[in-house]
């Protein structure tokens, strides 16, 4: 047999390639995660670069405890489908304080749970490389991205010490207390990943498919009611409506969309034919008070 | 019948623009992405009016905000696809730090749009960016002459802008350029006809992008670079890498470079199964038989023609760190997965971009260009960037502070390791001086009998080992006991003796040592034959000149007592020549100088030759 020759080939061979150096030149790299689309990908690919032998570092989820469950019970299958030890990391000050994203605002919930927490991970762990699963067509900001970006001991990002990428050369090479996050993905789209998950048959939560489930309509965006943590307000009424997720992040900052779309092939048409942006439901791109380029300069993923 | 799954666009094509905001880069761009449909809704709903339509400039411009934050802009990519192909657009807004930016984009893109304001015609940007691409090796240009509204659509403009353009491009190697009259603002010439050029009958922009013939890399024998070795268990061991020549097929010879070790491959590996074939791009893991040693930075190449392996290379190097190069300083060099020292030996000159005029520099500054040698600790495989960017670009990493400090493409070897390929190199010559910490030489001191050059050598020897260098001393009596016993004093003889000592001396060098050669050797052309034995710059020639009556006044030996009563025939200045040297790397007036002084003078030498010949 021979590989595929085409777009979908290209990507993943780069993939494979950065999966590679990353591994060969860092000490102790960690791979975020959360049991999203993009990460199940990126474990497949890391899956690739390694085979015969399993990727030689453990997967990191950065728990918010707001995650859709049925998300926690996929990251844990997955995971041991791929026989790669899991780390699982709470802030516990954001657990302490009761932070949520319904009294606290998605912001100050984010930067606690996620951005602080990740910090709190991979100190914890000594990790100079964390692979993830972030795209350079998802956010403006993050179109210059590089592919293996630079960060300071106190995990900023630091635009001026970003590195040149020329051809496919990479360079690792860290000052005490640096590490690199790093974007296999960097140069897909989100019509590549589901093409890729369709061709490779990757197993996904089935919330990225559409089925009745219950939502509430708030500020013109559908959230699922995924347990019983959410205070409705006057007047709101859960009703059942044929939905599904492009993305998937807390359960009370990530919309629905209303979608048919029930099977792989019947996504990859609607992604292909949509006309709105995949973070559109992300509360978090539209909180006016933090850009994203401001949250990645603070060490958001 | 069941639908094919949708398997997306077939070719990858990278394209980079150059051109600036003025000439309307930002707003091609824009509707570019927006007539491939690669700009959702919403975020065309968001964009600003002008004159009636959305303004497709706001659609790059979006980092001119964090411009005015202070955020670096540099290279960003968007993602669109034209028929059965997807586009990775890299985007160089800045004008500072314009041409690190643009190299960068340009590295990897296989077409670039020039972008000239048709107001303007050709200008010093746009033969910078030209001569840029062509450094790169972009070869396939398409020329968009834009605001053609705004010449009123003149046939006669573009089509000087388009001679004009196409002279400069041909001088500088760039011959595949197709021109286009476009008019962004509305769209003329991007997705469809203009209505106010109707003498244009060529392609608007996006079907030429969409059928620019972007030409198959010719037929190439094989190249892996090796990124690691697999080993999950004891009965398997693979080859982890990057195809980035040929193909790979299961039963073809390969040579592991630099060792030069042969293997055949065996199985290629993949998660979805074993392969048949696998070609250029890919990342595959192979298996080979006999299982020989392979490691991290290895290139696993086509034994029917393997690449050059060498150490040392004339290159092209863009600068693109705030601390200026320093020739001479230890960087690391990475070039595919091999991460080595090197050195810049020499910086023959600085090119100016702007006029493609060579000045002479002493180092180079942030986006400065230059041609130099680089001196590598170690042998590597390579290929000319000409031949093979993944093979033939490297990046320089700076030892403190981990930077990415310049890029360089290399044009070809000054001297090529010898021997990789019919046998496999173990320890190299280079190995074996570096152990010793010193460039190997030849000090070849040539002068009458008698003139003080076993004195003086015996001087300069005691002095190199005060200094931790090893040396041997090759005398000409002394080897006239030995090896060279049976040869006479014919001028034959005299050949054949200097002959050999010219061979032990190589093979000395060889061995890493600093050798001094103390031989009258007459003649020119046996020392000429020696130089020629030894790496350029290996040899040194000190003349030790006195004249023949001071030598014949010391007599230490009493030779020319005998030659002089006839007791001694064929004696060098008395009844055979002396050709003295006609440009020696040292003369040194032996007559008219202490033995220290003359000691002083060739050890300077020999500093000056350890200096640039480069011993750590």
């Amino acid at each position: 047999m021979r590989l595929h020759d085409d777009v979908l080939g290209s990507l993943e061979a780069e993939a494979i390639h950065i999966f590679r150096e990353v591994v060969a030149e860092c000490e102790r790299p960690v791979l975020l995660f959360s049991g999203g689309k993009d990460s199940a990908v990126l474990l497949h690919l890391a899956r690739k670069a390694f085979f015969p032998a399993p990727p030689p570092f453990p997967l990191l989820h950065v728990d918010t405890t707001w995650k859709f469950r049925e998300m926690y019970a996929f990251r844990d299958q997955a995971a041991v489908a791929a026989g790669m030890p899991l780390l699982v990391h709470r802030n516990p000050d954001a657990g302490a304080d009761g932070i949520n994203p319904f009294d606290h605002g998605a912001s100050v919930h984010t930067d606690l749970w996620k951005t602080q927490g990740l910090k709190q991970a991979l100190d914890a762990g000594r990790f100079d490389a964390a692979f993830g699963g972030a795209r350079r067509d998802e956010e403006k900001s993050r179109a210059k991205e590089r592919i293996v970006s630079v960060r300071t001991a106190a995990h900023g990002w630091d635009p001026k010490r970003q590195r040149p990428e020329l051809w496919s050369l990479y360079n690792t090479r860290l000052n005490d207390g640096e590490s690199v996050r790093v974007f296999p993905l960097s140069n897909w789209i989100e019509l590549d990943v589901w093409r890729y998950i369709q061709r490779e048959n990757i197993a996904l939560p089935s919330l990225y498919f559409a089925a009745d489930r219950p939502v509430i309509e708030r500020d013109g965006a559908l959230l699922m009611l995924d347990d019983d943590r959410m205070s409705l307000r006057p007047g709101e009424q859960a009703q059942m409506r044929r939905v599904r997720f492009r993305t998937l992040g807390c359960w009370p900052l990530t919309a629905a969309v209303e979608s048919e779309a029930d099977t792989l092939e019947a996504v990859v048409r609607e992604v292909r034919d949509a006309s709105v942006s995949e973070r559109q439901g992300r509360a978090i791109d539209h909180d006016p008070s933090a850009s994203m380029e401001r949250k990645k300069r603070e060490g958001y993923f | 019948m069941v639908p094919l799954p949708d398997t997306g666009p077939k070719e990858l094509v990278r394209l980079i623009t150059c051109g600036s905001v003025d000439d309307g880069k930002s707003t091609l761009i824009g509707r570019l992405l927006f007539d491939a449909g690669a700009i959702p809704t919403d975020q065309i709903a968001a964009l600003p009016d002008l004159d009636g339509a959305p303004d497709m400039s706001f659609l790059v411009d979006g980092l001119s905000a964090e411009r005015e934050q202070g955020i670096t802009i540099d290279v960003a990519y968007r993602f669109f696809d034209i028929g059965e192909r997807r586009f990775v657009l890299a985007d160089t807004p800045g004008h500072e730090q314009y041409t690190r930016n643009m190299v960068t984009a340009a590295s990897t893109a296989d077409l670039a749009i020039v972008l000239v304001d048709a107001r303007k015609g050709v200008l010093t940007q746009t033969r910078r960016h030209s001569r840029l691409l062509a450094l790169l090796g972009v070869r396939r240009v398409v020329l968009a002459v834009n605001k053609m509204d705004l010449v009123e659509g003149s046939q006669a403009r573009f089509e000087a802008i388009v001679e004009d353009y196409r002279a400069f491009a041909r001088q500088i190697g760039l011959t595949d350029v197709t021109a286009i009259p476009t008019c962004a603002r509305t769209g003329g010439n991007v997705s469809s006809a203009d209505g106010r050029m109707p003498w244009y009958s060529g392609p608007d922009l996006m079907t030429c992008l969409r059928t620019v013939h972007l030409a198959e890399a010719a037929p190439a024998p094989m190249r892996m670079t090796v990124q690691g070795v697999s080993r999950p268990h004891a009965d398997f061991r693979g080859v982890a890498g990057r195809i980035v020549a040929g193909s790979a097929r299961p039963g073809a010879s390969v040579r592991i470079l630099p060792s030069g070790v042969s293997a055949r491959i065996d199985r290629i590996v993949t998660l979805d199964g074993d392969l048949d074939d696998a070609g250029a791009g890919q990342s595959v893991t192979l298996t080979l038989t006999p299982d020989v040693d392979v490691s991290r930075g290895n290139l696993i190449a086509a034994a029917r023609a393997p690449p050059e392996v060498a150490d040392q290379f004339e290159a092209h190097l863009v600068w693109m760190s705030e601390r200026p190069l320093l020739p001479g300083r230890s960087y690391w060099l990475k070039l595919g997965a091999e991460t080595i020292g090197a050195r810049i030996s020499d910086l023959k000159h600085k090119v100016n971009v702007d006029t493609g005029e060579m000045l002479a520099a002493p180092t180079l500054a942030l986006n400065d260009i230059g041609l130099c040698t680089l001196a590598l600790d170690a042998p590597v495989a390579f290929e000319p960037y000409a031949v093979n960017r993944d093979l033939g670009g490297f990046i320089l990493i700076d030892r403190m502070t981990n930077e990415t400090a310049g890029a360089g493409m290399i044009r070809f070897a000054l001297r090529r390791a010898a021997n990789i390929h019919p046998q496999a190199l173990t320890v190299s010559r280079a190995d074996r001086a570096a152990l010793k910490r010193q460039s190997p030489l030849v000090l070849w001191f040539t002068g009458l009998s008698g003139a003080g050059k076993s004195t003086i050598a015996n001087r300069v020897e005691q002095r190199l080992l005060a200094e931790g260098l090893h040396s041997v001393m090759l005398d000409g009596d002394n080897v006239r006991h030995g090896l060279n016993r049976d040869l006479g004093f014919t001028d034959a003889d005299r050949v054949e003796n200097i002959r050999r000592v010219a061979e032990v001396a190589r093979l000395m060098t060889d061995a890493g040592l600093i050798v001094l050669v103390s031989f009258i050797s007459p003649f020119r052309e046996e020392r000429r034959m020696a130089r020629e034995r030894m790496e350029p710059g290996e040899f040194l020639e000190i003349f030790i000149d006195v004249p023949l009556e001071v030598a014949e006044a010391r007599d230490v030996k009493g030779l020319y007592a005998k030659a002089r009563a006839g007791q001694l025939s064929h004696f060098t200045g008395i009844d055979s020549p002396y050709e003295a040297p006609d440009a020696p790397d040292l003369r040194i007036d032996a007559a008219g100088c202490s033995v220290d002084e003359a000691a002083d003078r060739i050890i300077a030498l020999v500093h000056a030759a350890q200096a640039t010949r480069g011993a750590d």
